[in-house]
């Protein structure tokens, strides 16, 4: 099990100019542990996050697009997977925080927690690639391989809360921010 | 009346410069709508499970710089309250809808129409703020490109309800 904030710090060492969709309490943490115009955090509705990443993503073919998912957001929108899988966008890249809470509602514990795989749901709707990591040395190793392949990949990431990041839901969905993502993107 | 012809709304989609069509099948226009736009090349279509997912994926396409029409039955629109709220609407984003109309029947106003599901689906978006436009004739096509265009110019959504099968 990793520490989410280490584990998005990894990924943010690997980071160059890809352009991250994040949702929830990976997104609280990530603007600050990663803070770029190319942040993508306005999502607006629960289960959204990878279905604003496949817009992106199919927009955007020159560019790779990584998507911070949460998994009680994607059991909000399993049909996603299915949706991503027939699409099939190489430069997409799903990565769903498994921490097995409703963590900003209240902490309750997801269903099917322990008996369900996301990596297996991901695979059997499609994705070329998947992977699983609770290991942070696995993971930073894993970025190597995984940011370079053709999409699209799922990653799983067995995660539990680390440090307190202060939360702003405001900023997260902020039209503000959006433009200025939007304007990034075109230059 | 001159009836409603899939193949002039397809030419109305693509005057709108609409290059992406996110779509979920509806009996309305399946046949000479979604059929006619899988088989064209000037368009790139993304199936969906479900109709929320293509109010994110039209938003996403926009922040990419381009513009996608939703095609979808009136049950889905129903479904995606919730995304129309926050994605759509709080979010200003310009989620360009088509939604059939299945069962209305021709001549009748939505808000008229004996099935209860129909009757409730324009006093749902004027509560949301949502704009729409029923496209029933040949003459209301001249209706799409103007609300595309506004959609986006103005950053939010707009609804185009097809009222009866095109042929």
């Amino acid at each position: 099990m990793m520490k989410r904030d280490e584990c998005l710090k990894v990924l943010a060492r690997h980071r160059k100019d890809e352009i991250v969709v994040a949702v929830y309490t990976a997104a609280q943490e990530w603007i600050h542990i990663s803070p770029s115009d190319l942040n993508y955090t306005f999502t607006g509705a629960m289960g959204q996050g990878s279905s604003h990443a496949l817009g992106l993503a199919l927009g955007r073919p020159d560019r790779r697009v990584i998507v911070l998912d949460g998994d009680g957001s994607l059991l909000m929108n399993l049909g996603t997977l299915v949706t991503i899988g027939n699409a099939a966008p190489k430069n997409l890249i799903h990565c769903v925080c498994e921490n097995g809470t409703y963590e900003t509602n209240g902490a309750v514990p997801i269903p099917g927690i322990g008996r369900i795989s996301f990596a297996a749901f991901a695979r059997a709707a499609g994705y070329p690639r998947c992977y699983e990591f609770s290991d942070l040395k696995h993971w930073d190793h894993g970025l190597d391989t995984l940011l370079k392949e053709d999409g699209p990949v799922f990653v799983d990431l067995k995660v539990e809360p680390g440090e307190n990041y202060p939360e702003d839901f405001r900023r997260l969905y902020s039209v503000e921010f959006r433009e200025i993502f939007r304007k990034s993107l075109q230059k | 009346m001159a009836e409603l012809k899939g193949n002039e709304i397809i030419q109305q989609i693509k005057r709108a410069a609409v290059r992406f069509v996110v779509a979920l099948p509806d009996r309305t226009t399946s046949q000479h709508v979604l059929k006619e736009i899988l088989k064209d090349p000037d368009f790139r279509v993304v199936q969906v499970c479900k109709e929320d997912e293509g109010v994110s994926i039209c938003s996403g396409l926009y922040c990419a710089g381009e513009r996608a029409l939703l095609l979808i039955q009136y049950t889905g629109l129903l479904d995606s309250v919730n995304s129309l709220r926050g994605v759509a609407m709080e979010g200003k984003n310009p989620v360009c809808m088509m939604v059939g109309l299945l069962g209305k029947e021709p001549g009748v106003p939505p808000t008229q129409s004996k099935r209860y599901g129909l009757r409730i689906v324009e006093p749902i978006l004027d509560a949301m703020g949502i704009e729409h436009h029923l496209i029933e004739t040949s003459g209301d096509i001249t209706k799409i490109v103007p609300a595309v265009e506004k959609a986006y110019a103005e950053s939010k959504p707009v609804v185009l309800l097809i009222g009866r099968e095109p042929l």
